[in-house]
């Protein structure tokens, strides 16, 4: 067990500076750097003020020192400040944030919660025409474009529910309702996918788990049916299910970029497009560290979870 | 297991899978149609004609006209061009690069497999729509880059998922019997593993295509991906919200070309996936 956690620390470390150096460098790549974007209105701009501007923000000096630069700060827990208003990224990032996660959150509680009760119905009904229909279903469910999805919520509703706050966005702390009212149509939206494809997968590992000899052996002393589904099978299915939904967090993030976008809500993903645009290196940056190490930690604690769970896979 | 078998079995198994028989059929309709768009197309898809704006489906215009009076129906149809376009040099590049990528890893192990696979973890920690985007920026928005960018995002997919069944396939009694009679690593992965691979890559280029329909589209709905005046669904939803409480029919039918474009793709590979894999057969 220590040696695989040894590795798969290793490994992880090897990972979280592999992001690091790809979101450091993809910002830098993109044609046009921010000095020029930020004073490009600005027709009497000489080469000296630039220069100067470079030289306060650190622009000028070589890729990786600027690169060792940022990192030594990050490793000290200073994440930079916006290049634009001189405000800390944390800041930025922090006034943002909660709409994404309180989005992405919403939409992953909903998916799980409805996806194993749906991945046990349809491994209880497989191979039937019902079998079947619902798996049409599922299939149409995860390729239904959620920027659609969304548009057609706030069609539907508006032309049902008039007064229904479709889009927009009020903090939790000031209205509660109003912010959940306001979030459930791109809940919706974001977690439709998620939901047909964790429905899938929690089908198939049902199935699995429904096919081994323990499952058998329970059946032959007598558990009753129920029992044998929820306790001894559904236990075993939950850890493909849950790699699944390691796996997942990532693509909502991606999806809550194009929901927000439709649904004018002010979340991390409207922030980092903008910040693209502008070339604010230091928030890009930032955030994109923030996302990716995000998914790669919740994906480690979910291996490191399974290898507390079952010896078999520290073993091997 | 030789390859005639397996292809024996194919042919007795595909037309049974109706899975793999609607998706299929609804895969190869669409791709005419964006084939031979010139053809099939009733309008062109930039003639502008106000009289007519705005309007539901009629005999003159099956899915009614989007705000300039322009043919939905054949905006979608050069739209789908556009699309299958794309999503197909996207799944190539991903196949050919991370196919690559993955059998590599598995046919050499040790540290080449390490440090491939963890470049590989490092691609993939980036939310896909995000890498993209960052990719466009570099590259400059167009057709090209975005397949580009769909294709480099997808890279990491294919690379795991050959090197799992590479390594299952590299350590068996006839991989080792070829080495035994003198065969290169080239010749082994070009004859002896890559055949062997056919049904799991068949099942995820056609998934990966329905997936990459679907990363095209939110790109372009994004205004990051192909730019005016070339066609893209995406861009055409995009617009069309903004008239979306005074003409439905934009938004609608142009989704729904989306959906049915990535539902054909991801039927047919989890039809494809059913009637390949024989461990599953057992199951359902």
């Amino acid at each position: 067990m220590a040696r695989y956690i040894a590795i798969r620390l290793s490994d992880l470390v090897f990972v979280l500076f592999g992001v690091s150096v790809v979101a450091f460098l993809m910002i830098r790549l993109i044609p046009g750097d921010a000095v020029e974007i930020m004073l490009g209105a600005n027709a009497e701009v000489t080469d000296e003020q630039i220069n100067l501007v470079r030289e306060r923000l650190g622009l000028n000096q070589g890729m990786v020192a600027q690169y060792l630069g940022w990192l030594g700060d990050l490793l000290r827990g200073d994440l930079g400040t916006s290049l634009w208003t001189g405000v800390p990224v944390t800041e930025e990032i922090g006034a943002r944030i909660w709409v994404t996660l309180e989005l992405t959150f919403l939409a992953m509680g909903l998916s799980i919660v409805l996806a194993i009760p749906a991945g046990c119905a349809m491994a209880y009904f497989r191979s039937s025409l019902a079998d079947y229909v619902i798996r049409i279903v599922t299939i149409a469910g995860v390729t239904v474009p959620n920027f659609w999805l969304g548009a057609l919520l706030i069609y539907l509703f508006f032309i049902l529910f008039p007064s229904f706050p479709s889009i927009g966005w009020v903090p939790f702390s000031e209205d509660p309702l109003g912010n959940l009212a306001r979030l459930m149509l791109p809940t919706i939206a974001l977690a439709v996918p998620v939901l047909a494809s964790l429905s899938r997968i929690a089908r198939s590992a049902m199935l699995d788990a429904l096919g081994q000899d323990y499952i058998r052996t329970a059946r032959a002393k007598g558990v009753p049916d129920g029992r044998v589904v929820f306790h001894h099978a559904l236990r075993n299915a939950l850890i493909p299910f849950v790699t699944a939904v390691g796996i997942y967090a990532g693509y909502l993030f991606g999806g809550a970029i194009v929901v927000e976008q439709v649904f004018a809500l002010p979340g991390l993903g409207r922030l980092m497009i903008g910040a693209i645009a502008e070339r604010n290196y230091p928030l890009v940056q930032a955030s994109i560290l923030l996302v990716t190490t995000a998914f790669v930690l919740v994906n480690f604690l979910i291996d490191m979870l399974y290898a507390a769970l079952d010896p078999r896979i520290s073993l091997k | 297991m030789s390859a005639l078998p397996i292809i024996a079995r194919r042919r007795r198994l595909l037309p049974r899978n109706p899975l793999v028989l609607v998706g299929g059929m609804l895969v190869v309709l669409q791709v005419l149609l964006a084939v031979g768009a010139p053809i099939f197309a009733p309008y062109d898809p930039l003639d502008q004609s106000i009289l007519d704006r705005m309007q539901g489906p009629s005999a003159k215009h099956w899915l009614g006209t989007d705000r300039f009076g322009r043919d939905i129906l054949s905006r979608i149809i050069y739209g789908y061009r556009a699309s299958f376009g794309i999503a197909a040099s996207a799944v190539a590049i991903a196949l050919v690069i991370g196919g690559t990528l993955g059998i590599v890893s598995a046919v050499y192990r040790g540290w080449t497999d390490r440090v491939i696979m963890r470049l590989m973890d490092v691609l993939f920690a980036f939310p896909i729509i995000l890498l993209a985007i960052g990719i466009i920026a570099i590259l400059g928005p167009g057709a090209v880059t975005t397949a580009a960018a769909i294709g480099i995002v997808y890279i990491p997919i294919f690379a795991r998922l050959l090197r799992a069944p590479t390594l299952v396939i590299a350590a068996t009694e006839y991989v080792e019997g070829a080495r035994a009679i003198g065969a290169g690593t080239g010749r082994i992965i070009v004859s002896h593993i890559l055949p062997n691979l056919t049904s799991v890559i068949l099942v995820q280029a056609s998934l990966s295509l329905s997936t990459a329909i679907l990363v095209e589209a939110s790109l372009s709905f994004l205004g990051i991906g192909s730019q005016p005046p070339d066609p893209s669904l995406g861009r055409m939803l995009s617009e069309a919200r903004e008239y979306l409480l005074l003409s439905p029919w934009d938004s609608v039918f142009s989704g729904l070309a989306i959906l049915l474009a990535s539902f054909g793709f991801n039927l047919l590979g989890d039809g494809l996936r059913d009637a390949l894999d024989p461990r599953l057969r057992g199951s359902e």
